[in-house]
């Protein structure tokens, strides 16, 4: 019973979104709990619908215009800086890329100095492993310990006062292409973590660990036999495409499922009351479609999962047989839509290959399906089948230059998460607007070299502006404002009760925007690009903070963390094509910005 | 007029050294050859050289170049050095180099691999073509013959041909990614 009424005040908060007055009285008797609104920021995503929204709203559009710099923190790294700053416990938790160091800041200190560090040594070969830069996603706080994984595949368990370590896992194997990038979810007494190596042939998985022990519980394969895939009885994929039996095999010729991708380093969510978790899978590999005919199950698509048994309860696939590295790992947010009158339980995941979706979360039913970047290489999506109507067009056939693909591989918008406000029922979308000329090439499997065979030069899409920060309204299914940016926007997105929408660029400036008209009202250059996850907490002194990891890099910003030569035009991914003029604009270096109102 | 001939009729109007460019070896060395000594420093305690004589009998020869541009793709070096341009590894035709430009450090770092990610490919890639290899990233920043190295390419243009580069001189540098070590 503890866990059912546990549950049903963690449902609650995770509905804070739309519930807001009924979840003050609600969560008024119980003590702060993992996701709550207290002020801290205890997981990347802030809680388990994956909002992003804090309830603070000290900093508001009238005094915005005062924010100014409250302390700052050099992580010491060079590479891409993709983390949230983790808050709880008046501490400040900031996981660097590799060699993925973990510093806690003392808060209730003038200029928040270091409580202590925590080296975690992962191996310096895995960074040859890392496809897109050598990135980390963040941390994860839950009941007085911090969880999470370094590039060599550990999930470490810290105790969040000391630094000590509670415990260590070793879940994959780097020297075969696999690495973990990924924010840990903690939720149900359980470490939620999935691996990374979607261009290298491994063969992805979400794994379930105890949150005491670190004992594996389960993990769950997106390739290979159902019984891999915890796939039995109660699986109800509602579309027909997704039925059957063992299609993460019969889906491959032979056994490409064996080395087929599908890896899971996105965000996860967490449906307390259903005990449910969402998450999308990767690409299939290797990106040469005609190396794997069929719909290479069960890659690039969305599963709904039992928290406890890990048993499949649905999936949906956007991009069956993928052909242009849509992964379909962009994050899940949690929230309730009305669509034609009707209010359901949905999730909202902006796609990689151009369409927001709004899926019926208690079945897996596709409620709209809407571009939001120029599209060419699919028609729409089949709303009696669910399926995607590829365009023969722009299919990859070795050999064969096809051009003006859209989006390009990275996709209308990547890893970069979007936040929701309850209050203005919108959803921010930090994303890209890029189109590719891409060849494909018969590639052989070697263990722990990359396994891709595609030439990509991505370019500037329609309009001649790379990035886009949309306001969307999932229930209307278009867009409430747009601001065009000249770098794609490859930072995460914070919106806040004061209704403010933060983000970062990639030449430097943190922005904050008005949420209901995107409306420019204050911005601040920091030291380097900007392509980690702003977030909102309260200090111990009461005030409302806003802080933000400075450090360009990642896949988009490769050509200045790795530094890339522009004048090979498939360098970086072919993402080096796109972004040739990012080393005059910026420069590497990892640090960590706080920002409070005088 | 058989094509050897041929060729050396055209080669000595343009250079002698250009004999070297269509001469094949149909029969790869049977005996492993055994690299210099590989140094990661430049200081070194008297004048010693890391050139080996087997330079010129790879470097020269567009044969040997244009396998090792196939053999770059074949063994999926382009999955983490694009086609020069840097990827997962650095950057292979500009003038940064970390473990040394000379073909015997080359050769040492796709055999041995190196620390920060680079595989070691000892035994995996015969040693001919690991040769091969070495003389195609020279020519990627032009430390090749211009006369001999690649100047098309079979697939979507991505970049110059090898034998357009300007040939750059070599620096060494610590790896891009260089931090902290803790
Ligand atoms: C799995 C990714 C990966 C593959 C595959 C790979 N490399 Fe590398 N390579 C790297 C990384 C990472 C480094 C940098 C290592 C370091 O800094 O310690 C590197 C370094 C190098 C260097 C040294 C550059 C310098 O500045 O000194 C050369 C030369 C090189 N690689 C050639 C090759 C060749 C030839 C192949 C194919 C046979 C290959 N690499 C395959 C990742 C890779």
């Amino acid at each position: 019973m503890r866990g059912k009424s546990r549950r049903a005040g963690r449902a609650l908060k995770a509905f804070a979104g739309v519930l807001l007055s009924v979840i003050v009285v609600a969560s008024g008797a119980r003590a702060a709990d993992d996701a709550g609104p207290n002020g801290d920021w205890p997981m990347a995503g802030h809680d388990y619908a994956n909002t992003r929204f804090s309830p603070l709203d000290e900093i508001n559009a009238a005094n915005v215009g005062k924010l100014s710099l409250a302390f700052t923190f050099s992580t010491g790294v060079l590479r891409g800086h993709e983390a949230a700053p983790i808050v709880a416990d008046h501490t400040m938790f900031v996981v660097t890329p590799f060699p993925n160091v973990v510093y806690a800041l003392d808060l209730t200190q003038p200029g928040a100095p270091i409580k202590w560090k925590f080296s975690p040594y992962p191996s310096s070969s895995a960074q040859g492993e890392a496809c897109c830069d050598v990135v980390n996603r963040g941390a994860a706080y839950a009941n007085g310990s911090l969880y999470f994984n370094t590039l060599d595949n550990q999930t470490i368990s810290l105790d969040a006062k000391t630094g000590k370590e509670n415990w260590r896992v070793q879940l994959g194997d780097f020297a075969r292409g696999e690495t973990m990038t990924m924010a840990p979810l903690v939720a149900d007494d359980k470490v939620f973590v999935g691996n990374s190596g979607g261009e290298y042939g491994v063969r992805g998985f979400l794994q379930a660990l105890d949150a005491k022990s670190g004992k594996a519980l389960w993990r769950a394969y997106s390739t290979g036999p159902d019984a891999d895939v915890l796939i039995g009885p109660t699986f109800k994929p509602f579309y027909a495409q997704d039925q059957g039996k063992n299609l993460g095999v019969s889906s491959w010729p032979g056994e490409a499922w064996k080395i087929g991708g599908g890896t899971v380093w996105g965000f996860v969510s967490y449906d307390p009351a259903q005990n449910t978790l969402y998450y999308g899978t990767g690409n299939p590999g290797p990106w040469n479609p005609a190396q794997r005919p069929g719909d290479n199950k069960w890659t690039s698509g969305v599963f709904a999962r039992d928290a406890g048994t890990g048993e499949a309860r649905w999936y949906y696939q956007m991009s069956p047989h993928d052909l242009h590295d849509y992964d379909g790992i962009n994050e899940s947010i949690l929230v309730d839509v009305a669509v034609n009158g009707q209010t359901h339980p949905a999730l909202v995941h902006p796609d990689r290959n151009g369409y927001v979706y709004v899926i019926d979360r208690t079945n897996g039913q596709v409620l709209s399906a809407t571009p939001f970047v120029p599209i060419t290489t699919s028609m729409g999506v089949d709303m009696k089948s669910g399926r995607i109507q590829w365009n023969p067009d722009k299919q990859p056939e070795p050999g064969k230059t096809v051009r003006d693909i859209c989006p390009a591989s990275p996709g209308g918008k990547d890893w970069q998460p979007s936040a929701y406000s309850p209050r203005t029922h919108l959803v921010y979308i930090p994303h890209q607007n890029l189109c590719q000329d891409a060849m494909t090439s018969q590639v052989s499997y070697i263990a722990g070299t990359p396994y891709v065979g595609a030439d990509l030069k991505i370019k500037v899409g329609p309009g001649g502006k790379r990035g886009l920060f949309t306001a969307w309204d999932p229930a209307a299914a278009k867009a409430a404002w747009k601001i065009e940016e000249d770098f794609p926007v490859w930072s995460g997105a914070l919106a806040t009760a004061g209704d403010l929408v933060f983000y970062g660029t990639m030449d430097g400036w943190f922005k904050a925007v008005d949420a209901k008209s995107g409306k420019a009202l204050w911005r601040f250059k920091t030291g380097s690009g900007i392509v980690g996850q702003p977030v909102a907490y309260r200090g111990p002194d009461g005030k409302e903070y806003v802080a933000v990891l400075s450090g360009v890099g990642g896949w988009a910003g490769g050509i200045v963390a790795g530094d890339l030569d522009a004048r090979d035009a498939s360098a970086g991914g072919g993402f080096v094509n796109a972004m040739s003029d990012l080393p005059q604009k910026t420069a590497k270096g990892g640090m960590l910005y706080v920002f409070a109102l005088p | 007029m058989n094509v050897r001939a041929a060729c050396c009729v055209v080669a000595a109007i343009v250079s002698l050294a250009a004999c070297q460019r269509e001469k094949r070896d149909f029969e790869a060395p049977t005996k492993a050859v055994t690299p210099p000594p590989v140094r990661l420093s430049e200081i070194q305690p008297g004048a010693i050289s890391t050139k080996t004589s087997l330079e010129g009998k790879y470097e020269d020869n567009a044969f040997a170049l244009s396998e090792g541009k196939r053999l770059f793709g074949w063994y999926n070096c382009t999955g983490c050095h694009a086609h020069g341009g840097g990827d997962k590894g650095p950057a292979l035709m500009d003038r940064v180099w970390i473990y040394g430009s000379e073909p015997a450090q080359i050769y040492a770092t796709i055999v041995e691999g190196r620390p920060n990610g680079m595989p070691s490919f000892g035994g995996h890639i015969p040693d001919n073509e690991v040769w091969e290899l070495v003389a195609y990233v020279r020519s990627l920043s032009g430390l090749a013959s211009g006369m001999a190295s690649p100047n098309r390419s079979d697939t979507m243009h991505v970049k110059a041909p090898e034998s357009n580069v300007e040939a750059q001189q070599p620096v060494t540098a610590a790896p891009s990614g260089a931090s902290e070590r803790p």
